[in-house]
């Protein structure tokens, strides 16, 4: 029976990790701008690898194995609003703007 | 009866059919990005899906150091990304067509 939930909770980790990693995709090819994309990128993206990860730390059934899967979900969630803001702004310093139809660009009216 | 393994064996090649979706629209996005931040972008989301990959292929094997492997390959990415910005920074400044269409 232990076997059984475990499987059938692995399915669904490993399901919705794929899910979300196409959302991501679908999102950085249709939303309008950069600074759009980024929030399809850094945040589903993020999910979707992290879950992928977690379901294999469980699958494999031992401890050390969860820990490192656990730390490196971890890694991902601290490092990518690093990456994100970082790249984000580096971009708008150099001239990207956001796209017309965007309502508000607090960095610009300075 | 449907075993365990058979389950997860299903999930997991579902998994890798949907993240080969993903990957091919994400480099659609890495080919025709306007701009140099779009690209890196795209990569970055790359690196991601590919560590999507190690993880799905580490459950269907059973071979748990794929995990490591992933943690590395994240830290990569994160650190070519950050890179990638200092570079933009320094001297990725929009060109003509991307500026006029933004203003």
């Amino acid at each position: 029976m232990m076997d059984y939930a475990l499987a059938i909770i692995t399915a669904v980790l490993l399901l919705a990790g794929a899910f979300f990693a196409l959302v991501a995709a679908i999102g950085i090819v249709r939303l309008p701008d950069l600074y759009t994309r980024m929030h399809a990128a850094s945040k589903a993206g993020t999910v979707g690898s992290g879950l992928l990860l977690l379901a294999a730390g469980l699958y494999s059934g031992e401890l050390a194995v969860l820990a490192r899967a656990l730390a490196g979900f971890l890694f991902f969630i601290l490092t990518a609003p690093v990456s994100a803001h970082l790249l984000a702004r580096a971009s708008h310093i150099s001239g990207h703007f956001p796209a017309d139809i965007s309502v508000r660009d607090d960095m610009r009216m300075r | 009866m449907i075993t365990p393994a058979a389950i997860v064996s299903t999930a997991a090649f579902a998994a890798l059919g949907i993240l080969c979706v993903a990957l091919f629209i994400t480099v659609w996005r890495v080919i025709a990005g306007p701009s140099l931040p779009d690209r890196i972008l795209a990569l970055d989301m790359l690196t991601g899906i590919a560590i999507g990959f190690i993880a799905v292929v580490a459950v269907r094997t059973g071979f748990s150091l794929y995990i490591d492997i992933a943690i590395a390959l994240g830290l990569v990415g994160f650190l070519a990304t950050v890179a990638f910005a200092r570079f933009v920074l320094s001297r990725g400044n929009a060109g003509p067509e991307t500026r006029k269409r933004s203003e």
